[in-house]
């Protein structure tokens, strides 16, 4: 065809877009994506310590499951997380970032203590739970819908607004330590004794039953329900959303309520069943996530209430199979052990890109490839 | 006399997600020194084809060769190395810079930086081609068409020898459009290769040498200019033989349903959209509004739809005051309005609903229960699918995913379907092809039989002239006058346009725009429009307080 081909300059591949891509190779490459990141954070592992890279894989699913507390411990941090990530949904659908999430678990947590020491004596149990109950969940929605009514009414921006409502929180609550504990505080609420949840047979128990209630509800309200839909019109296009009659502000206004009243809930179970306490440096100190961890793990779930449910043990499952790696290889510093977290996580997200684009490494010649149709 | 080639393309092909072919084994040829035609319905590739000649997407199979020799072009860039350079369809300049420094934007020079000079060297350019141009007005302030003269000042200062237009003409009035064709003759006899998309064969038979053609995708064939005519165009585009007449439908004119009286709008940044504006519908009737681009057309829908606040003057629907009802409210008397903005995509659908979601945008609400009805809306765009040949994977793809043209019927066919009395409907064949135009055309004839009152906002003058009652001229926001389609010309409807001519300072005993047999007496109104004042003064010193 053409001899003058010095000239050209074939690029080594290009990208280009997949349509649509079927469940099976979606669940397929994540599970290779997962694979590859274990296998990577192993040979890390091993570089950095010199242990056998299946002692790292070892002690990492052992950490979840020996001794058997261990796995009833995932299984709560697993809920907890997921109802942090549920109560994200409906806002980040709505392209409203909710970076407050901490804020309002910690105000949820506070108002839950404050019943305890207040009522947790005077009032049946079954009582106080309920007002325990209604109070965290009004509070996390006040705490959620002050961002969002000035974001309906003044445009402002959400990210920021929400982001700062964290530190009012932490400094309210350091504030009420101080108040509770009186003029000899030391700066911490020991464990409250009144008020407290029931157990159920297992602490565990409660947590599940609310995290059960609340998949259902937010799966159902956002894939079915009328409010669900305008919640994700809101988010696809403001213009389309008025232009189709939808109150605009007020779907912001009762979609926060809704996101800050389940962050509320969050609060209330961590103060009222698993803590009996409150601190103010980090929303859940003995669970080893935040708010923030909930923002990550609802984005690698693409708002998808199923998806997250995975995400959400894989994340745990990590989290707490790196402590026993840690314990077991004796690893002092953190931040080998961060790296290796970080590097697993890094791939989980990257393995998105080969789901959405396709690589297409260019042949060398069509002539040649034309040559081979010929033979056959 | 011996032709040189400047571009060629051999089995050119471009595969799209989910098995679509943009572009299947396409051959062109365009010679130096000729205007080359590309035409083709939506969706048949002739954008993407253009595209990879300009280097923004990279061909999945095939060869480009220019002046005789294979070419890799892998960005634009490498595009203007090859001195080809493309105005797209949707201008891409710097609002805030002026006209040089979007000229210049991006080119690499030896020697010092100077203003002087680089706006010499675009005098020269528009003074060689017969352009109109001031290098130092902003972008931001300019019309339309001086923006399109930026972007092909900007691709021939980068020395283009082969310049590809993508719909240029979409957006500009009838005189602007005879401007824009002499200064393209001129290029061609300086030397210049051009290639030009339409979907107007009126223009194709007027401004090009040859025509080539493409059906889905697929090179169909070449003719010469002097040697066809638009119905054998037609047939090449479309693949059977179709009928180009325009049908005004006849019917006999009912009560005004929608009156309009002395209507203001603001504009986003608070400049006059629309000054003091009336006109009026009747049932069974298309009204036409003829503007240039951004003479307030987008601000008059959404004002009607309840959108856009209005700052003074009525809105009667059926005799009924609707300024001030939420836009619920005015979907549920009656009043469908589709815009089609730019992107198609801006107002009225949701880009990554699947078109199932997409037809209930407007009545989701309906049905008893928490719970939205998607089993009827799946009907309800499998219907729609089949009617308007909508061509789609599925009722479940998103229809972002859509081609322009498709993403159209899913609007208009939407508002259509939902049986409306009066219909205000914007560009709703902006860049569709022959086919679906007409089939358009047809819905919207149909629903002028039912009685059904239209606004037509439109950019092409003579679809509107055939297909239109009346068609009203807007400029700089005010009333130029209303005119009979069948007794006024395309020249007196450009001259109206550009405010050159204003039918209700000439003939001011005619009160354009106020219907002799109104829904109100003019008493009425009086009280009505006093009634409006009053509250309006009451939010205003309310407002002071």
């Amino acid at each position: 065809m053409n001899n003058n081909v010095k000239s050209v300059r074939e690029p080594l591949f290009h990208i280009s877009k997949r349509g649509d891509v079927s469940l099976k190779r979606q669940i397929l490459t994540r599970v290779i994506a997962v694979a590859a990141g274990l296998i990577l954070g192993s040979i890390v592992c091993t570089i950095a310590y010199g242990s056998s890279p299946f002692d790292f894989l070892y002690y990492l699913v052992e950490g979840n499951f020996k001794p058997f507390d261990n796995f009833w411990e995932m299984i709560k941090k697993t809920a907890l997380l997921l109802m942090i990530g549920l109560a994200l949904i409906p806002a980040f659908k709505m392209k409203y970032w909710n970076l407050g999430g901490n804020g309002q678990i910690l105000m949820g947590g506070l108002i839950t203590i404050i019943c305890m020491i207040n009522l947790g004596d005077t009032v049946p149990d079954g009582v106080v739970w309920m007002i325990m109950l209604l109070a965290a969940m009004l509070v996390g929605a006040i705490w959620a819908v002050i961002p969002a009514l000035f974001k309906a009414f003044f445009k402002t921006n959400e990210t920021l607004f929400t982001l700062m409502m964290n530190y009012i929180a932490v400094g309210l609550v350091a504030y009420a330590i101080k108040k509770i504990g009186g003029k000899e505080s030391t700066g911490t609420i020991g464990v409250v004794q009144s008020g407290q949840l029931p157990e159920l047979g297992h602490s565990v128990v409660l947590i599940l039953i609310f995290a059960i209630i609340i998949t259902l509800f937010i799966t159902f309200y956002i894939k079915s329900s009328k409010h669900g839909y305008e919640v994700s019109l809101v988010g696809d296009s403001e213009n389309t959303a008025r232009y189709g009659g939808i109150n605009v502000k007020k779907t912001i206004i009762r979609t926060l309520i809704l996101s800050g009243a389940i962050c509320g809930i969050v609060g209330f179970l961590l103060a009222g069943s698993i803590n009996h306490t409150i601190v103010t440096e980090e929303t859940m100190a003995n669970s080893g996530f935040t708010a923030f961890t909930a923002i990550i793990v609802v984005w690698i779930a693409h708002n998808n209430p199923l998806a997250t449910i995975g995400v959400s043990f894989g994340v745990i499952f990590i989290n707490n199979g790196m402590m026993r790696v840690q314990s077991s290889l004796s690893i002092t510093e953190k931040t080998v052990p961060d790296m290796i977290i970080g590097i697993m996580y890094l791939i989980i997200i990257a393995c998105e890109f080969f789901i959405t684009f396709r690589i297409k490494f260019n042949k060398k010649k069509n002539e040649t490839i034309k040559t081979v149709e010929e033979v056959k | 006399m011996e032709k040189q080639i400047a571009i060629e393309l051999k089995n050119i092909c471009k595969y799209f997600p989910g098995k679509v072919v943009a572009n299947k084994n396409v051959n062109l040829t365009l010679y130096k020194g000729e205007i080359l035609s590309l035409l083709g319905e939506n969706g048949s590739g002739k954008t993407t084809l253009m595209n990879m000649i300009s280097g923004i997407y990279f061909p999945d199979e095939g060869q480009i060769f220019i002046n005789g020799e294979e070419a890799v072009i892998r960005s634009p860039k490498d595009a203007y190395n090859y001195k080809i350079g493309m105005i797209h369809q949707h201008f891409k300049l710097v609002d805030v810079f002026s006209a040089a420094e979007n000229i210049v934007l991006g080119v690499k020079e030896a020697g010092r930086f100077s203003k002087k000079k680089i706006a010499m060297r675009v005098r020269e350019i528009a003074e060689r081609y017969g352009f109109d141009i001031d290098p130092k007005k902003r972008i931001h302030e300019m019309s339309v068409s001086e923006k399109q003269t930026v972007e092909i000042i900007k691709v021939l200062y980068r020395g283009a020898d082969i310049l590809i237009l993508d719909e240029p003409t979409a957006v500009l009035t009838p005189q602007e459009i005879e401007k824009l064709f002499a200064v393209l003759r001129k290029m061609r006899e300086d030397g210049k290769s051009i290639i030009i998309i339409t979907h107007k064969l009126n223009e194709v038979m007027e401004i090009s040498d040859r025509v080539s053609i493409l059906r889905k995708g697929e090179y169909i064939g070449t003719v010469e200019t002097s040697k066809t005519n638009p119905k054998q165009l037609t047939e090449m585009m479309v693949g059977k033989k179709t009928d180009l007449k325009i049908e005004r439908v006849k019917t006999d004119f009912e009560k005004p349903l929608l009156e309009i009286r002395d209507i203001v709008i603001d504009k986003d940044d608070g400049s006059r959209a629309i000054d003091d504006v009336s006109f009026y519908i009747r049932g069974g009737e298309i009204l036409g509004v003829a503007g240039v681009a951004g003479c307030g057309q987008k601000e008059l829908c959404e004002a009607i739809a309840g959108l856009r606040p209005i700052k003074s003057g009525l809105v009667m629907h059926k005799g009924e005051n609707i300024i001030g009802l939420p836009p619920k409210k005015i979907i549920e008397k009656g009043v469908s309005m589709s815009f089609i903005p730019e992107d198609r995509l801006g107002m009225g659908l949701a880009p990554s609903f699947s078109i199932t979601d997409n037809m209930i945008i407007k009545n989701y609400g309906e049905g008893k229960g928490p719970f939205v009805n998607r089993k009827a809306a799946r009907a309800h765009a499998k219907a729609l699918i089949e009617k308007l040949e909508i061509v789609t994977p599925s009722t479940e793809t998103p229809v972002r995913r859509l081609s322009g043209g498709n993403v159209q019927k899913v609007l208009v066919g939407r508002e259509i379907e939902a049986g409306p009395n009066v219909i205000i409907t914007a560009y709703p064949v902006r860049g569709l092809d022959i086919n679906s135009s007409y089939l358009i055309y047809d819905i919207l004839n149909d629903q002028k039989k039912k009685g059904t009152g239209i606004l037509f906002i439109g950019e092409d003058l003579d679809v509107m002239l055939a297909l239109c009652d009346k068609i009203m001229v807007i400029c700089h926001g005010k009333n130029m006058g209303v005119v009979h389609a069948e007794k006024t010309t395309k020249e007196e409807l450009g001259l109206m346009m550009t405010g050159a001519l204003d039918l209700t300072e000439e003939k001011k005993d005619k009160n354009f725009g106020i219907a002799k047999d109104s829904n109100l007496t003019e008493e009425e109104w009086q009280e009505m429009e006093e009634e409006t004042n009053n509250e309006n003064h009451g939010k205003e010193s309310k407002g002071n307080e």
